[in-house]
């Protein structure tokens, strides 16, 4: 046997392949659950924050600075591990899956909260008058003419951190949910094979490489003339 | 009978943290009179302006405009500002929105109206400013004297007892110039009430029938243009007007 035959048969074994796909594609399917509530809620709850925060009450600003930043430099690892292992000792208990989405729910909140702020302030006092001067109230002016221009600028960004973030799914091995990289790892350990892990790098390809495609898209739609 | 001014500010005082800016300016201003606001930069000629519509609060005084009280916490200040347009220097257009869509969405949002009724009062504004076809472009592909007129018809648009202009012309090249003051003369010629800050002192002298002089938060002189520019009575009137004509 030559050595590219021996390579395909370690790392693209079509048996242990054949063997684990439903597991892999199963867990395709928690990774897609968990990733579409991370980005919902994330998204959701950092924008609540980012609006919440341009009402300029001080005390309040303060406590979503405090929060925002908190939830920016703790390790998302440490999150999840502290959410799974020691909130069970306050009194919930959430499963390996939940202590993963609300974790990294939290992060993107967090990261995204100052991606909607820096966008809103950025843009030009002027706009603001422009619109209540002709009458629209505060919350019109932030719906109609602030918030339209800030989502155009912070699109790039935004979905760089989301996607960042989203494929810290991953993370979720270590408190034993069962998405890609938590099923793979199984498979390879019972098949004493790493075909598994090809399978689940796939996995993550199938599934981030439209997103990314997606992202570049909408980049580019939303962006216009000045 | 005396006649109601259609702006009556009294007393404005405005205070930045320590900066007194407005130190108890009187304006009253009759319906259709155009006043010209002039004076060096930082009297506090936008900060009166502003204090007019109340996108500054007076720290005291008191304004009211075509009878309603602007500063009275019951009054509803954003059914009072549709009686006061106000254009700005930078024009302030929505850049994510056509000339349509700025000129609608006060007409939609404030005035009530629907889309249809929006759009066709939008494009006889865009027509008054001579931009009737132009009313799909965006601000990206208009000229800096297209978009003020489109500002000026986004204003007109919701039908204003008065209009505010703070330097409307300052930020546009020399031959676009012509253009606005073009529009804010037929604007005259209907009858609007107009207070104009702005250094364009040949439209001064030939449409407005009073012009303001301010100085550091004050008004310290005001007259008939001729007055004011050939024979001013107060010291700083006559260097700041001396000033501008050296230029
Ligand atoms: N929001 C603000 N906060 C603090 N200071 C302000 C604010 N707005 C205006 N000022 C100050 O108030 C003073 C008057 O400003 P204002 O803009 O009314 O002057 P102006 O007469 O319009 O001048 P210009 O001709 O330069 O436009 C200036 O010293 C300015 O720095
Ligand atoms: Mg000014």
């Amino acid at each position: 046997m030559g050595g590219w035959d021996r390579f395909v048969e370690t790392f693209f074994n079509a048996k242990v392949m054949a063997k684990y796909l439903p597991d892999i594609l199963s867990g395709m399917v928690v990774t897609i659950e968990l990733a579409l509530l991370i980005v919902v809620t994330g998204l959701a709850a950092g924008l609540a924050l980012a609006l919440l925060r341009s009402l300029g009450i001080r005390p309040l600003n303060w406590l979503i600075i405090f929060i925002v930043d908190l939830f920016r430099s703790l390790p998302p690892l440490v999150i999840i591990v502290l959410m799974y292992f020691g909130l069970p000792y306050a009194g919930p208990s959430p499963s390996g899956f939940v202590s993963t989405w609300l974790s990294l729910a939290l992060v993107l909140m967090a990261f995204s909260e100052e991606i909607f702020w820096a966008g809103i302030t950025s843009i030009h006092h002027g706009q603001w008058e422009a619109s209540r001067s002709t009458g629209l109230s505060y919350g019109q002016t932030l719906f109609n003419v602030i918030l339209p221009q800030a989502f155009r600028l912070t699109i790039p960004p935004l979905t760089n951190r989301t996607i960042a973030i989203t494929k810290g799914t991953a993370l979720g091995t270590v408190v034993a949910v069962t998405e890609i990289l938590g099923q793979a790892s199984s498979a390879v350990s019972n098949s004493y094979n790493p075909s598994p892990l090809m399978m689940g790098a796939a996995a993550y390809i199938v599934l981030f490489f439209p997103v990314v495609v997606a992202a570049r898209w909408i980049e580019t739609k939303f962006a216009w003339k000045r | 009978m005396v006649q109601k001014h259609i702006v009556e500010a009294r007393g404005i005082h405005k205070h930045f943290g320590p900066l007194h800016v407005l130190k108890g300016v009187d304006l009253q201003v009759d319906e259709r009179e155009l006043v010209f606001v002039i004076g060096p930069s930082g009297s506090g000629k936008s900060t009166l302006l502003r204090c007019l519509n109340r996108l500054e609060e007076p720290s005291s005084g008191s304004v009211v405009v075509d009878g309603i009280d602007m500063l009275d916490p019951r009054t509803d200040i954003n059914h009072a500002r549709q009686r006061i347009g106000m254009v700005f220097q930078s024009f302030n257009l929505y850049p994510h929105m056509t000339a349509l869509g700025n000129v609608t969405l006060a007409l939609r949002k404030v005035a009530g109206k629907s889309r249809a009724e929006a759009d066709a009062l939008a494009r006889k504004a865009l027509e008054r400013v001579g931009l009737a076809d132009r009313a799909d472009h965006t601000p990206g592909q208009l000229s800096g004297g297209q978009q003020q007129r489109v500002a000026i018809a986004r204003s007109i648009a919701l039908e204003p007892r008065v209009m505010l202009f703070d330097e409307p012309t300052s930020a546009l090249d020399p031959e676009l110039v012509g253009s606005v003051l073009e529009v804010m003369r037929s604007l005259r010629e209907t009858g609007m009430t107009m207070i104009v800050v702005s250094h364009e002192m040949g439209f001064a002298r030939n449409a407005a029938d009073r012009v303001v002089f301010m100085d550091d938060g004050l008004i310290v002189e005001q007259g008939p243009p001729a007055a004011i520019f050939e024979n001013p009575t107060h010291e700083r009137t006559r260097a700041f007007i001396g000033q501008i004509q050296r230029h």
